[in-house]
C-alpha cells in the first residue's frame, strides 16, 4: 500500500473568512439558477436587492460604531446574509421587503450583537422572520413556477411591479401569485383531500412541488460541493434531513393519505437550502461533532412539526431560530471528553 | 441629606424605574401597544406609586421593622383597588383594555421598592416629591416606548384617545402616513423588548455625551485656574 506524499513547503490552504464565504455564494448558484428558471426576474431583484441592503447597512452600522468599514465588508458575511435572505423571499414582493429584512438583519441580529461571530441567532433567519411576521401578506406573492399555469412576467412588467408595485396592464395581483406547494397541500389535506389527489395538481411535480423540485436539488448540489470541499461538517445536514426523515416517515407509513413523505418534504420548501446553506451558519449553530447532530436533527424535526402543524408556509426559518437557542445548551452537554480525562458525568468522586 | 432637587432628577434620570432599575417590566412591556395604553397604565402608576409613598411615610414611625413588609403590601393593595374601582367606573373600556394589568400594579416592585427603600425613612415631603418624580419617570418611559411602537407599528398616534379622554378625543387620531401598511413587528411583543432597549441605548448615548461634555467643561476650568 501507497501513501501519495508531497514535498514541502506544506502549506495550508487558504481558508480564511472571505473564500469561506465566497465557496458558499458559488455552491449556491445552482439552486439560484433553478430559482431563476421557475420564478423569473423577481429571484435576481430580491437577490440584488437585499445584498445591498445588507451591505450598506452593515457599512453604516460599523462607521456608527467606529469600526473598519473595508476589511469588515470585505469579508463577505454581510453580501452572504443578503444573498441567503433573497434566495428565500418570494419572487413578485416589492422592493422593500428585502430591503427592510436584510437591513434588520445586519442591523439587529449580527451588529448589535456585536458584528460578526457574536450573533446567537442566524441574521438571515431573523430577517425572514421579521417579514413573515410583519408582512404576512406580502410574503405570500409567489408566482406559479415556470410550467404551471401561466408565463413568467417579462423583465419590464416584473421590474416595474417589484419597483414601483405597478401591475401589469389587465392583470390582477390575485392572477399572478398562487399558494407554494406546502401551503396548497396543508389547504388541501383541511379539506380532506388525500394525498395522491394533491399530487395530481398542476402545481405539483413528479413528486413534489413543481419546480421546488428542482431547485432542492439545485441545492443539495451546492451543499453536496460545499461538503466535498470542506467548507461545512456533514453533521449538521445529516442531522437535519435524517430527523426529517424520521419523523415524515413514521407519519407516512402511519397514515399516507394524510401525511406527506418523507421525499416530498425534502424537495419542498426550502429545506435543502435550510440544511446545508442556513442551519450549517458557523456562529449560531452548535459547535461539538454530536452536538451539530443533535442540533441539526432539533431542526429537521421542527420543520416537519411546523409545516405541518403550524400556521407558517414553510418552518425552516422558526426551527433554526428555535435551535439556534438551544445550540449553547447543546454544546454544554456534547463536550468530547478530552482523551485522559475522565467522562466529566462521573467526576462526582474525585 | 437627599434634597429635592436631587429626588426629582433620580426619579426622571438617573434612577428612572424603566430605564435604569428596569422595575415593573411586566407591564411595561405588556401594555405599551399604543400610546393611550401607556398613559393610562402611565397614570395608573402614578396615582399608586405617590399614595402609597405619602401613607408609607405617614405611618413610618408606627409600623415595626419586623411587620414592615406586610404592612406596606396592604397599604398598596388597598390603593390600587381603590384605582381598579374607579377606573371600572369612570374609564371603563380603557379597563378593560388595560385588564390583568391595573390589579397586577400591586406586584409591580417599583412600589414596594420605593416605600421600602425611600418612604419608609423619609418625611412626607420628600416621600411625595419621590413618588410623583419616580411615578412621571415610568410614565414617561410608558408613553416614549407606546408612541414608539404605535408610530412604527401603524404609523399613527393617539389612536383610541376616546378611551380616556371621553368621545371628544376621538379626532385626535394623528395619522402620520397615509397609505402605511403596519409594521406588526413593533406591535406585537417583540417590538415591545426591542424599542425598549433602543431606549435604554439611547439614554446611555445621552449619559455618555452629557459626562463627556462634563469632563471637557471642567479641563477647560482647571486650565483657565491653572492660568
Amino acid at each position: 500500500m501507497q501513501f501519495p506524499t508531497q514535498s514541502s513547503p506544506y502549506l495550508p490552504p487558504v481558508n480564511d473568512v472571505t473564500r469561506l464565504m465566497v465557496t458558499v455564494m458559488l455552491a449556491m448558484i445552482p439552486g439560484v439558477l433553478c430559482l431563476f428558471w421557475f420564478f423569473g426576474w423577481g429571484v435576481l431583484f430580491n437577490l440584488l436587492v437585499a445584498s445591498f441592503a445588507a451591505v450598506g447597512t452593515e457599512a453604516l452600522i460599523l462607521r456608527l460604531r467606529r469600526r473598519p468599514v473595508r476589511p469588515t465588508l470585505g469579508d463577505g458575511t454581510a453580501l452572504l446574509t443578503g444573498l441567503l435572505l433573497g434566495a428565500a423571499l418570494p419572487p413578485l414582493a416589492p422592493w422593500w421587503i428585502p430591503a427592510i429584512g436584510a437591513s434588520f438583519a445586519i442591523a439587529v441580529a449580527k451588529q448589535l450583537y456585536g458584528g460578526m461571530g457574536s450573533n446567537p441567532f442566524n441574521p438571515a433567519m431573523v430577517g425572514y422572520v421579521v417579514l413573515i411576521i410583519s408582512f404576512p401578506l406580502q410574503m405570500t406573492l409567489w408566482s406559479p413556477p415556470h410550467g404551471a399555469g401561466h408565463d413568467l412576467l417579462p423583465l419590464l412588467d416584473a421590474a416595474r411591479l417589484v419597483f414601483l408595485e405597478a401591475l401589469p396592464p389587465g392583470t390582477r395581483l390575485d392572477a399572478l401569485t398562487m399558494a407554494t406547494p406546502l401551503d396548497a397541500a396543508r389547504n388541501d389535506i383541511a379539506r380532506n383531500l388525500t394525498w395522491s389527489e394533491i399530487l395530481q395538481r398542476p402545481l405539483f411535480g413528479s413528486f413534489a412541488g413543481r419546480g421546488w423540485e428542482w431547485i432542492n436539488f439545485g441545492f443539495l448540489i451546492g451543499g453536496l460541493w460545499l461538503w466535498q470541499r470542506r467548507v461545512i461538517h456533514w453533521q449538521i445536514p445529516a442531522g437535519m434531513l435524517g430527523g426529517l426523515f424520521l419523523i415524515s416517515a413514521l407519519f407516512y407509513i402511519a397514515d399516507a393519505d394524510s401525511f406527506g413523505s418523507p421525499v416530498f418534504h425534502f424537495f419542498s420548501g426550502a429545506t435543502m437550502l435550510g440544511a446545508f446553506f442556513i442551519a450549517t451558519d458557523p456562529v449560531s449553530a452548535a459547535t461539538t461533532p454530536r452536538g451539530r447532530l443533535y442540533y441539526g436533527a432539533g431542526i429537521g424535526v421542527l420543520v416537519y412539526v411546523i409545516r405541518t402543524w403550524g400556521g407558517y408556509p414553510d418552518g425552516v426559518a422558526f426551527a433554526v431560530l428555535l435551535m439556534n437557542m438551544a445550540a449553547p445548551t447543546i454544546d454544554y452537554y456534547t463536550q468530547p471528553r478530552v482523551f485522559g480525562h475522565r467522562d466529566a458525568g462521573d467526576d462526582g468522586n474525585d | 441629606m437627599t434634597s429635592y432637587r436631587n429626588i426629582v432628577r433620580d426619579g426622571f434620570w438617573t434612577n428612572n424605574v424603566g430605564l435604569v432599575q428596569l422595575l415593573g417590566l411586566c407591564p411595561l412591556l405588556a401594555v405599551t401597544g399604543t400610546f393611550i395604553n401607556g398613559l393610562g397604565l402611565g397614570v395608573a402608576t402614578l396615582l399608586t406609586l405617590v399614595a402609597s409613598n405619602v401613607i408609607v411615610s405617614l405611618i413610618r414611625s408606627l409600623v415595626r421593622p419586623e411587620v414592615r413588609i406586610p404592612v406596606f403590601v396592604l397599604v398598596i393593595a388597598s390603593i390600587v383597588t381603590l384605582i381598579e374601582l374607579t377606573m371600572s367606573a369612570w374609564f371603563y373600556e380603557l379597563y378593560k383594555v388595560l385588564g390583568i394589568f391595573i390589579p397586577l400594579i400591586v406586584t409591580n416592585c417599583s412600589i414596594i421598592g420605593r416605600a421600602e427603600a425611600f418612604a419608609s425613612k423619609n418625611s412626607v415631603g420628600k416621600s411625595f416629591v419621590d413618588g410623583l418624580s419616580m411615578g412621571l419617570g415610568f410614565m414617561l418611559v410608558l408613553v416614549a416606548l407606546g408612541s414608539l411602537r404605535e408610530i412604527t407599528g401603524t404609523g399613527a398616534l393617539f389612536s383610541q384617545a376616546h378611551l380616556m379622554f371621553g368621545d371628544a378625543a376621538r379626532s385626535l387620531k394623528l395619522v402620520l402616513f397615509d397609505d402605511y401598511g403596519g409594521f406588526l413587528l413593533a406591535v406585537l411583543p417583540p417590538g415591545a423588548f426591542i424599542g425598549l432597549g433602543l431606549l435604554i441605548a439611547l439614554k446611555n448615548v445621552i449619559d455618555r455625551r452629557m459626562q463627556r461634555r462634563a469632563v471637557r467643561h471642567t479641563a477647560v476650568a482647571g486650565r483657565v485656574a491653572e492660568a
